[in-house]
């Protein structure tokens, strides 16, 4: 018999926390961006586990469409930074100030 | 405890901690690491982490594919923009501003992870099961059953994703693409601009984010009333001239 499903939710769970506890702490907004992938495998960690637990294919086909969003999110997120380091000469979170409003 | 582990094999057993071990360290790395090529580095690590997790839950199709997309494109991608930007000098935990963020943000992290294991210990889970076919059988391969998911049940979500990757794609060359100044017949020197930008600086001892609004606001102020010429991209050109005098100022 494999491994109980509760296990990999705490793995998940813990994945999902280092992930959000790396974003609000880290002023770098590549290393966010790394952060948030390690949330959305949290996330795609819990799906598959919850699929099998309750052998359902749907919890895998929502992985699928998360990791299609997840490389879309990146391609956009990587311009964005380019942009905003061709004109601040920076990439950490203060250099984003004139979202501020 | 001791029950939820008491029927599970030595090699399955095996695999999980070893995999729960990469997949934690990585994470801690891409965190704890001053350096964003080595947090990348890390991040490969978790990834594969998580792909052995999939294989070990009849994920065969979406642990290739995380392999694939996620540790040969997106992590790859990640390393282009850094090594691209010239920012993998070690700015890391040492300077951070606010001393309380780093505490108030570890406590959110254990609120959050306490949470999440309290709502998962309720187990909403109904127990209705395979409302969408099953993960696995003994016939037919995970990959087929996928497929079959994908392109019966998912059909639309699935094409639209493909619009979603298109809108993606021309986003990303917009925003790529080096703006072009476009100005019609006449248009200001740029010695002229300068010095409009130049007075506000040395007027105020504002702070830099002051600098910089108080220049871009003169800038499309001087480009429309003094001369009357429109300017439409100046505002976002002009912002670049701006920071490079301030950082030799402050150099000098």
């Amino acid at each position: 018999m494999s491994i109980s499903g509760n296990w990999y939710l705490v793995v998940s769970a813990i994945l999902f926390s280092i992930g959000a506890v790396g974003l609000l702490v880290r002023k770098s907004v590549l290393v966010m961006f790394m952060c948030i992938e390690l949330m959305l495998n949290a996330v795609n960690l819990a799906f598959v586990t919850y699929a099998r637990m309750l052998n359902d294919i749907a919890g895998q086909v929502v992985v699928f469409f998360v990791l299609v969003v997840a490389a879309a999110e990146v391609v956009v997120g990587l311009g964005i930074i380019v942009s905003i380091y061709r004109s601040r000469r920076g990439t950490t979170a203060d250099d984003l100030h004139i979202l501020h409003g | 405890m001791i029950t939820m582990l008491a029927n599970v094999t030595v090699p399955d057993a095996t695999v999980f901690v070893i995999a729960s071990l990469i997949i934690i360290g990585g994470a801690l790395g891409v965190v704890l690491n001053r350096n964003p090529v080595h947090g990348a580095l890390c991040l490969v690590a978790t990834l594969f982490g998580v792909a052995l997790t999939f294989l070990e839950q009849n994920a065969d199709f979406l642990a290739a594919v995380q392999v694939i997309v996620y540790g040969g494109a997106i992590v790859v991608l990640f390393l282009f923009v850094i090594m691209l930007l010239g920012v993998d000098k070690s700015e890391g935990l040492g300077k951070e501003p606010l001393k309380l963020q780093r505490f108030l943000a570890v406590i959110v992290g254990c609120g959050l992870l306490a949470t999440i294991l309290i709502l998962a210990h309720i187990n909403w889970a109904t127990g209705a099961t395979s409302a969408s076919g099953p993960v696995s059988s003994t016939t037919t391969p995970n990959i087929n059953l996928l497929a079959n998911s994908i392109f019966t049940s998912y059909l639309l979500p699935f094409e639209a994703t493909a619009a979603l990757l298109v809108i993606a794609v021309v986003g990303a060359v917009v925003l790529a693409r080096r703006r072009t100044v476009v100005v019609s017949d006449s248009f200001e020197s740029p010695s002229d601009s300068q010095d409009v930008i130049h007075d506000p600086d040395g007027d105020s001892g504002a702070s830099d984010s002051g600098q910089d609004e108080e220049s871009g606001v003169s800038d499309s102020a001087s480009g429309t009333s003094d001369d009357g010429h429109p300017q439409i991209d100046r505002l976002f050109e002009g912002n670049e001239e701006p920071q490079d005098t301030e950082e030799e100022e402050s150099l000098t």
